[in-house]
């Protein structure tokens, strides 16, 4: 499966020598690095090639790395029931930096572009209806940025005198505590007492 | 349950219960009426047949469900899940209220006629719970509306849930009034 992957990563890269700058196979699974002006390129030839068949558009997504001078990545996800195979496709680019909408190629990108839009802010050129889709009407910021504070900056309660739920800025009573989550069972490895023995002999064993 | 003082405990059946019961009987028989007290007899009403707007938000709907389905039965307290909050007595906020629900679930509440009691099962109507730092939850929804019962767990059981509808039972019993 693997050499499959990694032939039809070298393929769709001869094809389209411009539009792929890198392919690799990790983990069993073929990824595509594209250049962000030849997405629709590679992914309608994704589509359509007979080779690759990739007629499901099953993700698209974003991906923060805010050290990066394009910080955000945009992972496409299709699938070929044809050939039984999986690839993935990522481009990257910036808060500013447009990326060609997918709409017109697979009609699901739709409502990821809108995901991708709402939690990173990551604008879609040519979507029909870029609006947020899951957070609140009138949300300001995008929640999954890496420099997004956990708590947002507003929160809600209902306001007995305006009759309506209002907004205000965010108070906690307590701070967020991060907890350590080693497990006792494997951050331990001083011997029980009267289990020395035991030790040892799991150790001659070994 | 019943009209009866709360003072005294529930006769169980017996000779006692008996004879008030034949009590009870031959004064119907005689006179055509039982004198009782009204705040009584309405508590009773009340107690008998709170109906909730099904409002299930998140995994705790599933205990909810389970609580209403014929194992635990929840018919058996006259509590009969409603779809629409003209009909419903008491409101269960099962589940993680977010902010873009806040407004929707005030307004079904505002839409529920008097008298009108809350439920708030689950650790995240209670506080916010697994949710309580997070950017888009409410951190209880008693920051909506007035909460009367907590019913505490990740999620309650059903049977904490009937647990707790008990317990409104017996507030409602304690504190119920005409007018409230």
């Amino acid at each position: 499966m693997t050499a499959a992957l990694a032939d039809l990563g070298e393929l769709i890269a001869g094809a389209l020598p411009q539009g792929v700058l890198k392919s690799e196979v990790a983990f069993g699974e073929l990824t595509l690095s594209v250049r962000r002006e030849s997405i629709l390129k590679v992914l309608s030839f994704l589509r359509d090639d007979a080779n690759c068949q990739f007629k499901i558009l099953l993700d698209v997504c974003g991906a923060d790395y805010p050290e990066r001078d394009e910080r955000f990545d945009v992972v496409y996800h299709l699938l070929s029931l044809t050939h039984n195979m999986r690839i993935r496709v990522r481009t990257t680019t910036d808060g500013s930096l447009t990326v060609p909408s997918a709409t017109a190629l697979f009609s699901s990108a739709g409502w990821w572009e809108r995901e991708a839009w709402d939690m990173y802010g990551i604008m879609f050129d040519g979507h029909p209806d870029l609006r947020r889709i899951l957070t609140d009407y009138g949300f300001e910021g995008h929640p999954l940025r890496k420099d997004f504070p956990l708590t947002g900056h507003v929160e809600l309660r209902y306001d007995d005198e305006q009759k309506r739920v209002v907004y205000e800025p965010v108070k906690l009573t307590q701070d967020f505590r991060a907890f350590d989550f080693l497990s006792p069972w494997e951050g331990m490895t001083h011997v029980l007492p009267g289990d020395e023995k035991a030790d040892k002999q799991s150790g001659e064993d070994a | 349950m019943g009209v009866s003082d709360n003072a005294v405990p529930l006769l169980p059946p017996g000779p006692e219960q008996d004879a008030i019961l034949r009590n009870v009987t031959q004064e119907l028989s005689d006179r055509g009426f039982v004198l009782a007290n009204l705040d009584k007899v309405v508590n009773w009403a009340r107690t008998g047949s709170m109906w909730p707007m099904t409002f299930g938000l998140a995994c705790c709907a599933v205990e909810m469900m389970h609580a209403y389905m014929s194992r635990y039965d929840l018919d058996r307290f006259g509590v009969v899940p409603r779809p629409s909050p003209r009909q419903s007595d008491v409101i269960i906020v099962a589940g993680t209220l977010t902010n873009k629900m806040a407004p929707a679930f005030r307004k079904v509440y505002d839409q529920m006629a008097e008298p009108r009691y809350v439920i708030s099962m689950g650790s995240c109507a209670n506080g916010g719970g697994y949710y309580h730092y997070s950017y888009s939850v409410v951190r209880g929804c008693d920051r909506v509306v007035p909460v009367d019962v907590y019913v505490p767990g990740c999620p309650p059981t059903a049977e904490a849930l009937i647990y707790g509808v008990l317990q409104l039972q017996k507030k409602i019993r304690r504190t119920g009034t005409l007018w409230r």
